[in-house]
């Protein structure tokens, strides 16, 4: 018999592939059905975002943080007034940081809520889905009626937050909570012992301890293996010290426990909301400082001073002092990190976003390696990409 | 807080005399200022020290300063799970000469160093995989440098005709406008008609 030379097979994974989460080339390298090689091509969706800020003032840059991972806008928002407000020495008042922590789980619910139930539909299972957006579409009203917008909010702003809330949203956002605890159980009840989810999940994608640090993971993908870290509990910002929530930590490091762990956390996360309405004070949402935050509409037809600052604020925006900060927050999906560089000016000289889904998919080779090419779509969904934020 | 950072930075300053130039805290963060071809020496003592523990690149970046001779800062953000401390590393370097690679010391600086070849043009030496990572295939120039127009050269639309996507020169209906905001009592580095009065 003539010898024949054996050829591994090259798949292109994507980019228009449903269980890609987005817009994803994956060039898998199979040998049969074993994946050897995995290189992800990323960028179909860069839109320049870091140039663009350059541009902008820091009132014009907020939006773009909405626009990263588009499903929880909030929190990458977060990061960037958090970063804007250490360089101005900037103090926001209490209720304002109760809002921002408040809506920040919001985030993480939407966020976490979207990942679970499209991994549950990547392995399978068309259920949870259904189930699971009615709830983010209740929460997006949350944000619609703080911010006027389902979701590129643009609520947080640099010394607080855009508007007071309107009246009654609060204890809307309360008497959600209790039936979304129920909501999360059902989920759980369809996936948790579910025989079919295990199979795909149990045991593929495992990440020990040294690789998660190797590979500069950060949030779930660090917890999943076993390591308590969370930046909320460990370099707590805004108000987060004073409230009390668990973080679960896995075990084995493996997809399952990262889909157990993002339950977990949503029930934390109403844990907070529940005690964030709580504990909420009265008083002003943003800081009293005439020259970052814009006066009052109803102030700058009576004050001529008032009005000055309003057209000043949004022509040219406020000066931020020389010097370069980094500012982190525990988003959903992990560490997301803005560095900000300010020149004395109006604009930002440079601003870095440091996203946590480009240093998790950057390891899908090395998680990939050996695998099956099935569980290529079940370790994508449990490292949770957005690619807003991947690609920038 | 700082008192602790003071400590830390003199310790590495000290022990790494001859790759570390200095330290300084501002904002209550630690900057270390190092010469660019012992990186992964200085990266790999922050890693394995046991005072500093660095366990976790989270990112390296690059920032433009066109009228320096050494017009790149390569910026390293490094975070210690263990001892719950940050730091942040600059190396200055030029267009031409290369900065050693780190992927030997943190494997995820891979694809941060492919992105910072990818936006500043920095070459990174002995990288395993140093190719364009977020622009398209093919693409010329470095968007991030501050010389690159924020509109770009080249604009891309679907021709029907050739039934394929096709590149043409970027053609602007209004010339992009930018304006400095600088009030002329503040930093205005012009004369204003009649200022040349007040000198004599």
């Amino acid at each position: 018999m003539a010898e024949q030379e054996l050829r591994n097979y090259h798949l292109n994974f994507g980019p228009q592939h449903p269980a890609a989460h987005g817009v994803l080339r994956l060039v898998l390298e199979l040998d049969g059905e074993v994946v050897e090689r995995v290189d992800p091509h990323i960028g179909l969706l860069h839109r320049g975002t870091e140039k663009l800020i350059e541009y902008k003032t820091y009132l014009q840059a907020t939006p773009y943080f909405d626009r990263l991972d588009y499903v929880a806008p909030m929190n990458q928002e977060h990061a960037f007034v958090l970063a804007a407000e250490r360089l101005l020495g900037l103090e926001v008042p209490r209720r304002g940081q109760f809002i921002r922590v408040l809506y920040s789980e919001i985030g993480r619910i939407l966020a976490h809520m979207l990942n679970v139930t499209t991994q549950a539909m990547d392995v399978g299972a068309l259920t949870p889905p259904l189930w699971g957006f009615e709830e983010r579409e209740k929460l997006m009203i949350f944000y619609e009626r703080a911010s006027g917008a389902r979701m590129h909010a643009n609520y947080f702003r640099v010394g607080g937050v855009h508007r007071d809330l309107p009246p009654k949203l609060l204890e809307d956002i309360y008497n959600f909570c209790d039936p979304c605890a129920a909501v999360l159980d059902d989920l759980e009840a369809l996936l948790t012992g579910n025989r079919i989810f295990k199979q795909r999940n149990v045991d593929i994608g495992v990440v020990s301890q040294q690789e998660a640090l190797d590979w500069g993971f950060s949030g779930v993908m660090v917890r999943g293996s076993g390591m308590a870290w969370d930046l909320r509990r460990s370099q707590p910002y805004e108000v987060y010290s004073e409230l009390d929530f668990d973080i679960p930590v896995g075990k084995n490091g493996d997809c399952f426990d990262r889909y157990v762990i993002r339950m977990e956390e949503m029930r934390q996360s109403l844990r907070i909301m529940k005690q964030c309405i709580e504990m909420m004070p009265g008083g002003p949402v943003h800081a009293n400082d005439g020259k970052v935050v814009p006066p009052s509409r109803a102030e700058m037809k009576r004050s001529m001073e008032a009005l000055i600052h309003h057209f000043k604020l949004y022509t040219e925006g406020y000066h931020v002092p020389e010097g370069q900060v980094y500012a982190a927050v525990e988003a959903p999906k992990g560490e997301f990190g803005v560095y900000l560089v300010s020149d004395g000016g109006n604009k930002p000289y440079k601003c870095k976003i440091r996203a946590p889904g480009y240093a998790h998919l950057q390891a899908m080779d090395h998680l990939c390696k050996g695998h099956m090419l099935a569980d290529v779509a079940a370790i994508l969904g449990s490292i949770d990409i957005v690619f807003g934020e991947v690609d920038r | 807080m700082d008192e602790s950072l003071t400590e830390l930075g003199e310790h590495i300053h000290g022990t790494l005399e001859d790759s570390v130039l200095g330290f300084e805290i501002a904002f209550g963060e630690l900057t270390i200022r190092a010469q660019a071809q012992s990186i992964t020496r200085v990266l790999k003592f922050l890693r394995d020290d046991p005072a500093c523990r660095f366990s976790t690149l989270l990112d390296v970046t690059g920032v433009d300063y066109p009228q320096r001779p050494l017009r790149f800062d390569v910026v390293y953000h490094l975070l210690s799970m263990y001892q719950n401390h940050r730091i942040r590393v600059v190396v200055q370097t030029d267009e031409d000469t290369p900065v050693p690679s780190v992927v030997p010391v943190y494997p995820t600086a891979n694809w941060f160093e492919r992105e910072t070849f990818d936006m500043y043009g920095v070459l990174f030496s002995d990288h395993p995989d140093l190719r364009r990572i977020l622009t398209d295939y093919g693409f010329n120039g470095y968007p991030l440098r501050k010389d690159f127009p924020l509109t770009g050269y080249v604009e891309v639309r679907y021709d029907d005709d050739e039934k394929r996507v096709v590149y043409e020169p970027v053609k602007l209906v209004q010339e992009f406008r930018s304006f400095d905001f600088m009030s002329p009592w503040e930093g205005a580095e012009y004369l204003l008609p009649g200022d040349e009065k007040a000198e004599g």
